[in-house]
């Protein structure tokens, strides 16, 4: 049942919460993701996500940033067991 | 002695500058508020040191061009002050590290302290001062704590002696440097936090955006209005008007200085709009009318701005915006660009393409007026009624959609996605907020002033040698014809190009009906920018773009003229 408790970020519910652990993207996504903050081993929370696919807006620590929808898609999240 | 401002965007790196240098710069709660760079000087004993405010940036690899900028810089500074988010330690740190690998001192500026507290972090100054090998120094820009201390421990500095990392091991060394010195606490939930997760919420996000954007239209409208009936008005009629009057007598009651200085006289008396001297309409349309909307719209900026709220909109307008070719960030310089135009085409560089820049810039000229036209539009058209205003207005929408789905499409290459950083809600810093209020009507003042009164000037010179006539004549077949205006109405259209306020004004004394105001008040809108939109768009985007920009701009204003020619 592991696979199924790994999400994309874009498929994420709004208020789950779960580790980074894997960015499906070429090193240019990578690199600036990772500037940010955002990279594997990250905990990130989703916080919302804009209607039509507008960008997911996430917490990782004290920080929130919003992401497009593309790049959310590509950031694949394990996903905390409900508690 | 160069020393260079860094850090992160949105760290506070433009107060701390102010601060540093009791120079007045643009600072706001959004990442990219310094997209050039800014110069300040700064007495350290007997030596002056230059200091400059760098662009935010998150590394030293850059990845746009403000981040090109910052990472060109770099190599001219003698030291460095790193300013650096102490409630978000970690990801600061990133950019610390990098640069505590070159071959240059730095100094650390722990800012936003005062934050710390109440997010519940606590952060050993000490330690992480014996940890990074750089002097740390905690800071709150906006109250100047800890500025002192930050000059008094610059020669502290020294080149540190550190290895370059790989990126894992840079991040490994942040992670074991964060866990030694920052302690969380955990806390409840405050009404600040509420209110950033529901502006982030796609229902009640959308429906704060729209009660924002419209108190701020009101309140700006209120003051503007208000400011104009109650201090302007009155202070032109009742003093001014009697001073003019005596120098009119003074100057013989006509006359070339007297039509030039005081304006012809209607019915024996000074009418503001329709004298057209320099010391009457043209002192008047920027004091009387246009400085009110100025001082209104960039104080609810100002507050925007200040609170944090204008990257959430920016969220919660991306999916519109991918449509016409740009993201989320683009709102931006857009909202600047109701302010005055020129400071929003710069502020387009936060846009990473080249392509995202032309539209940008474009769009904001055609179909984004700038406070001083919209100030002679609210004023002159509204006097027809707010149905009017509304119809300006929303062509100007439409025209920003339509051109906007157009280039998208027309354009080579695709809008690449929005990465941006949301910065916490704060209490508006109400000194900031002054400051840059006053900065901004000081510099429209100084820009503005100048071209309205040699704007006033050709006009009346060109009236006296009887140029305009005969181009409202060559013109007619356009001007009459097609747009349903007098031929008169190009002069004004013309001078549009020096100042779309002035021209606004010489609209005035035409007697237009509400149709031809509105058809005008459009063209003047979207046809050619004025001359310091024109400069700054061949700066930003290169001559033939610009020529390119002023092409669509000339077009979408012929093809709104006759449309709604043809329709009201």
């Amino acid at each position: 049942m592991l696979a199924d408790r790994q999400l994309t970020l874009g498929q994420m519910g709004a208020g789950q919460t779960g580790t980074i652990i894997q960015i499906l993207g070429g090193r240019g996504l990578n690199r600036r993701l990772d500037a940010m903050g955002i990279r594997p081993g990250k905990k990130v929370t989703k916080i919302s996500s804009m209607l039509f696919n507008g960008p997911v807006t996430l917490r990782t620590d004290h920080t929130q940033i919003a992401v497009g929808f593309g790049m959310a898609q590509k950031i694949l999240v394990e996903i905390e067991k409900p508690t | 002695m160069k020393i260079l401002l860094m850090g992160n965007p949105n760290v506070g790196k433009s107060v701390i500058f102010s601060r540093l240098t009791g120079t007045r710069t643009i600072a706001s709660n959004y990442p990219g508020t310094t997209v050039g760079f800014t110069k300040g000087s700064l007495r350290l004993g007997q030596e002056q040191a230059e200091i400059i405010d760098v662009p935010g940036t998150y590394t030293l690899e850059p990845t746009s061009k403000a981040e090109e900028v910052a990472a060109e810089m770099l190599k001219e500074g003698d030291l460095i002050i790193n300013v650096v988010d102490a409630t978000n330690l970690e990801r600061n740190l990133n950019l610390t590290l990098q640069l505590l690998e070159r071959p240059v001192p730095v100094i650390v500026a722990l800012n936003m302290w005062d934050d710390t507290r109440h997010k519940g972090i606590k952060i050993d100054v000490d330690h992480l001062q014996e940890l990074l090998g750089a002097p740390v120094v905690p800071t709150v820009g906006v109250t100047g704590q800890g500025i002192r201390e930050l000059i008094g421990r610059l020669h502290e500095a020294t080149v540190p002696q550190v290895a370059h990392l790989t990126n894992d091991e840079r991040w490994a060394k942040i992670g074991d440097i964060v866990s030694q010195v920052q302690a969380l606490s955990h806390r409840h939930h405050t009404w600040r936090e509420v209110l950033e997760d529901a502006s982030s919420h796609p229902v009640a996000g959308a429906a704060i955006a729209v009660v924002v954007l419209i108190v701020a239209f009101f309140v700006i409208r209120f003051i503007g209005e208000g400011t104009i009936n109650y201090i302007t008005d009155p202070l032109f009629n009742r003093l001014w008007t009697p001073v003019l009057m005596k120098l009119s007598v003074v100057l013989g009651s006509g006359g070339f200085w007297h039509d030039i200085l005081v304006g012809k006289l209607i019915d024996g008396q000074i009418d503001y709009y329709q004298s057209l001297g320099l010391l009457s309409t043209a002192l008047y349309i920027e004091f009387g009318v246009v400085i009110p909307y100025i001082v209104a719209f960039y104080f609810i900026l100002g507050i925007l701005e200040d609170i944090g709220y204008l990257p959430r909109l920016a969220v919660l307008m991306d999916t519109l915006l991918h449509r016409l070719g740009l993201h989320g960030y683009a709102i931006i310089p857009t909202i600047l660009g109701f302010g005055c135009n020129v400071p929003a085409i710069m502020a387009t560089r936060i846009l990473e393409s080249r392509r995202e820049r032309f539209i940008a810039a474009t769009l904001v000229s055609v179909a984004v007026p700038c406070a001083a036209l919209q100030a002679m539009i609210v004023g002159l058209v509204g006097k027809y009624g707010m149905q009017y205003v509304a119809i300006v207005y929303g062509s100007l929408f439409i025209s920003w959609i339509v051109i906007g789905l157009l280039l998208n499409r027309i354009m080579k290459g695709f809008s690449p996605e929005m990465i941006m950083e949301i910065p916490p809600y704060r209490w508006p810093p109400w000194r900031v907020i002054g400051e840059k209020l006053w900065l901004r009507m000081f510099s429209f003042i100084k820009e503005a002033l100048p071209i309205v009164t040699g704007a006033v000037l050709v006009v009346n010179i060109l009236y006296m040698l009887n140029i305009f006539n005969y181009i409202a004549n060559v013109t007619a077949p356009i001007i009459t014809g097609l747009l349903g205006l007098p031929k008169d109405t190009v002069v004004a259209l013309a001078v549009g190009f020096l100042r779309k306020d002035v021209a606004m004004g010489l609209l005035a004394p035409l007697g237009l009906t509400a149709k031809q105001l509105v058809i005008s008040a459009t063209l003047l809108a979207m046809s050619f920018p004025c001359v310091a939109t024109f400069a700054v768009l061949a700066r930003e985007l290169g001559i033939i773009d610009m020529l390119k920009a002023t092409g669509i701009m000339i077009v979408t204003a012929m093809v709104f003229g006759i449309l709604l020619n043809l329709i009201l």
